[in-house]
């Protein structure tokens, strides 16, 4: 489930990041390649353990859906933290000027 | 158990590869630069986000099933001698072809935005050429 639920985050993060391109002013192209990265290593793990193992390819349920959820709060907590870094509106740093 | 250890590793590798890069592309001159700057280490940075990215959201997915412990020896696999066999097989199997793929899609993403680039150069090179000859 975590495999459908990051991929999925990772297709609607790229296309935000299409659709304000060429400016990659919220970085929406470094959240997107998480999700990407992720996406492909647990499609490696899921069609090696089909193969070697069987049983069903993905694992529906509510324990998996929240690592799922888990894993999506992490990518866009890391995103966030970037933005906050680059802090492209300078919101950030007008705030601390006051 | 511990795939996510293989692409934690070449991730370390390909940072050091970018700062190096970095470095080269700041000591060139303004119209080398010009025409290279930030090109391989931008490149390189797509490959570290996606294999830190992976790394990171794997290795949670590892603390939820209590295969990782923020504690000493930090996988559960390595605390019973009977595990390390088929962790170490895992590293080599699964974590060594996740890395693969992940440099395979890297891979292909340079190689268009190569080809991108050098067919947006390709008209100011003939545009060159023809002037020179006039």
């Amino acid at each position: 489930m975590w495999l459908l639920i990051t991929a999925l985050a990772a297709l609607i993060a790229s296309a935000l990041w299409y659709a304000s391109a060429p400016s990659d002013r919220y970085k929406l192209g470094f959240l997107s390649l998480i999700y990407w990265g992720a996406t492909l290593m647990w499609l490696v793990d899921h069609v090696i353990a089909y193969v070697q193992e069987g049983g069903p390819f993905l694992e529906i349920s509510a324990q998996a859906t929240a690592v799922g959820l888990s894993v999506l709060a992490l990518g866009l907590f890391v995103w966030l933290v970037r933005l906050l870094l680059s802090d492209p509106k300078r919101v950030l740093q007008a705030a601390l000027k006051r | 158990m511990a795939c996510f250890v293989a692409p934690a590793a070449t991730a370390i590798v390909t940072t050091v590869v970018q700062r190096i890069v970095e470095k080269r592309e700041d000591g060139r001159t303004p119209e080398q630069a010009e025409k290279v700057r930030g090109k391989w280490s931008q490149r390189l940075r797509w490959l570290n986000t996606m294999l830190w990215g992976g790394t990171a959201l794997l290795a949670l997915e590892h603390m939820w099933h209590g295969e990782l412990v923020p504690w000493p020896p930090f996988l559960t696999a390595m605390q019973t001698p009977g595990e390390t066999g088929p962790m170490l097989h895992e590293i080599l199997t699964y974590g060594v072809t996740m890395t693969a793929v992940v440099i395979v899609a890297w891979g292909i993403m340079v190689g268009v935005a190569e080809l991108r680039a050098r067919a947006k150069s390709m008209p100011e090179g003939e545009t060159e050429a023809a002037g020179g000859d006039s």
